[in-house]
């Protein structure tokens, strides 16, 4: 089963859909008219594929750990979307949407961002395409992640604070959508992950399947095959998306690890949120609930539609991690491999440190979605 | 389908007057019903009446605010409308809330219960016209007339199908932008309502961004009359209380008159 496009109306199974104000139909219509347009034209994909090589530093490459592979008893393949530019995957997405705005005639961006990765991802597009830039990001985050708020002012992103609610992802996505309303027709709004109105979850989603073909590739020459597991951490689930989108024809395991206190397809409440019907974490009310997590960027609670469609169908499986079990691995991957993770993607190591035995002399290839620089601070106050 | 709210609007334009249709948020402050009796009394049309929600991202500061004071008071859908259903409010009513609050109780069960607690009509200004049949064929069932937005950015093809599948009346959105009080009425606002005037006989109100009497005048000099949210919330927020806010009503009323 691959993951195919969505539906006309923008599903994927019962999921999705275009749940906005009536302001941003239009807007939202456009732009899918246009992402269909541009993914259909060679030289919207060659230009494209430019940056991602010339300016992203694509591919990245597949790093065989042997010395993990060692201590865990399954074969450990790290997908090294670290080793891009600005340090995270999140580069594949804001160049794909960067160049589209340009393509549509958009002269400004609009972001939300957790850790603060796509934050620096969009403003660096903008920086790279001259348009104007503000970065919505909620006050908890901006205190826990003060490097990538620096950054972003560096390259020349205004970034503003999202004091309601949580004061995290969740409520840097409702100031996003705000502002949004009201500059719609000058202004694209850069969305950060697999979620939102049709076409995000599927356009993102798309932005990202380079790095399951690249992988899909790698591993073949590698192992010649594909590898038994495929793991990805899930907060909005871009990174897990793109990954999955390389395998989810084969019979590759995948599995999502979602943080306990963010686990929306652990709780599996439909909901309709942020412009999508997805996985929620509500209450009895559809209240939405915070997510509670150590790591910024999956502090979520809701899920890409087209992840709660792959774990309805039973093609992806979804793990809660803990806390404690992510400060584990993000120490584990360091100490082993001399790699320094983000905590989203340590999320994935955890659980197949947790999985091990069930991963007994299995092929496991994880999405190492980003670097750890920007939570060494954090693990420095946590660890002491 | 045309229910007590349209009726009720029809019947204000029909004598020549403009139709002035606060909302207030339900749940907030222990007089918010009292309030409401008050604001119909003031000379309401009709009244919005807003069940909180977490994420209300059509909502600015204030409508924020005091969702935000109303959840934490422990307001729920069913506590307000069961506050709704044993009172005589003196007009029709329309709930506003967000989609995720109808569909957690059910499309079919939170229409139904709209229509027991006496409410005829429901706005979910984050369920629009290509989702919206899930919750109209549930909404037509139990006889609610479900308001549809129209905004400035919508092409001229696309509001004729708004206003055709609108029942109570057609909210035309003054700007882009969120609710909210501006110091000026938006440029866009006399033209889209201008513009949905032109394909339906429906009402047509202007809301988001008519923040004060001489607003909601200049703006009825196209539309059909006014929704005024945020500066009646404002004023409840402020302990207004019912015969506060009720003031406000009636300046409104008064000038719409005039």
């Amino acid at each position: 089963m691959a993951m195919t496009d969505p539906s006309s109306s923008g599903r994927f199974g019962d999921f999705g859909g275009m749940f906005v104000p009536e302001t941003l139909v239009p807007a939202c219509q456009e732009l899918d008219k246009a992402f269909r347009e541009a993914w259909a034209d060679e030289a919207f994909r060659a230009e494209l594929h430019r940056l991602l090589t010339d300016y992203a530093g694509r591919p990245s490459p597949v790093t065989v750990c042997d010395n993990l592979s060692e201590e865990l008893g399954c074969q450990v393949l790290l997908k090294r979307e670290d080793l891009n530019h600005t340090g995270s995957h999140k580069i594949n997405n804001v160049l794909g949407q960067a160049l589209l705005a340009k393509r549509m005639g958009k002269t400004k961006l609009v972001a939300e961002t957790g850790a603060g990765q796509h934050g620096v991802a969009t403003a660096t597009a903008a920086a790279l395409f001259g348009m104007d830039c503000v970065v919505y990001m909620g006050t908890v985050d901006i205190e826990r992640q003060k490097l990538n708020v620096f950054r972003m002012k560096l390259l020349g992103a205004e970034v503003r604070a999202a004091e309601s609610g949580s004061q995290t992802l969740k409520d840097a996505v409702n100031e996003a959508m705000r502002h949004w309303v009201a500059v719609v027709e000058s202004t694209h709004y850069c969305l950060g992950s697999v979620m939102g109105p049709h076409p995000y979850p599927w356009m993102v989603r798309e932005f990202h399947r380079v790095i399951g073909d690249e992988a899909r590739a790698q591993c073949q020459a590698l192992l010649g095959g594909v590898p038994d597991v495929v793991v990805a951490c899930v907060g909005g689930g871009s990174n897990a998306a793109g990954i999955f989108s390389g395998f989810a024809d084969t019979d590759a395991l995948l599995v999502g690890a979602e943080p306990a206190g963010g686990a929306a397809v652990g709780r599996a409440v439909p909901g309709i949120v942020h412009g999508s019907f997805s996985y929620l974490m509500q209450d009895e009310w559809g209240q939405v609930l915070e997510a509670e997590s150590i790591s910024a960027g999956l502090d979520y609670p809701g899920i890409g539609p087209e992840h709660a469609h792959l774990a309805a169908i039973g093609r992806a499986r979804y793990e809660p991690v803990t806390d404690a079990e992510v400060i584990e691995a993000f120490q584990l991957l360091s100490r082993t491999e001399g790699i320094i993770p983000a905590l989203e993607s340590a999320h994935g190591l955890a659980w197949i440190s947790r999985a091990r035995e069930e991963l007994a002399g299995k092929t496991v290839l994880l999405n190492l979605s980003g670097r750890g620089d920007k939570d060494v601070g954090q693990m420095m106050d946590i660890l002491g | 389908m045309s229910g007590a709210l349209e009726s009720a609007l029809r019947a204000r334009r029909e004598s020549g007057g403009k139709c002035l249709v606060p909302y207030l948020t339900g749940g907030l402050g222990d007089d918010w019903l009292e309030t409401m009796q008050a604001v119909a009394a003031a000379g309401a049309d009709a009244i919005e009446i807003g069940i909180p929600f977490s994420d209300p991202v059509m909502d600015g500061p204030t409508i924020q605010l005091a969702n935000d004071r109303a959840l934490e008071a422990g307001a729920s859908p069913q506590s307000i409308l069961d506050r709704v259903r044993g009172a005589d409010i003196g007009v029709p009513t329309a709930v506003m809330t967000y989609g995720n609050i109808a569909y957690r109780m059910g499309w079919d069960r939170f229409a139904n219960t709209l229509a027991d607690a006496g409410v005829s009509g429901c706005i979910l200004p984050d369920i629009p016209l290509e989702e919206s049949g899930a919750w109209t064929a549930a909404a037509d069932q139990a006889g609610i007339e479900t308001v549809l937005l129209a905004a400035p950015t919508a092409p001229d093809e696309r509001l004729p199908r708004i206003c055709e599948r609108s029942h109570g009346f057609v909210y035309a959105v003054g700007l882009l932008g969120i609710t909210g009080v501006r110091a000026e009425l938006a440029d866009s606002a006399k033209v889209i309502a201008a513009r949905v005037k032109h394909v339906t006989d429906k009402p047509v109100l202007v809301g988001v961004g008519v923040g004060t009497p001489s607003q909601a005048v200049e703006v009825s000099e196209v539309a059909d009359g006014v929704v005024v949210g945020s500066a009646i919330v404002q004023r409840m927020l402020d302990g207004g209380g019912p015969e506060g806010v009720a003031e406000l009503v009636a300046e409104f009323r008064a000038a719409l008159d005039a």
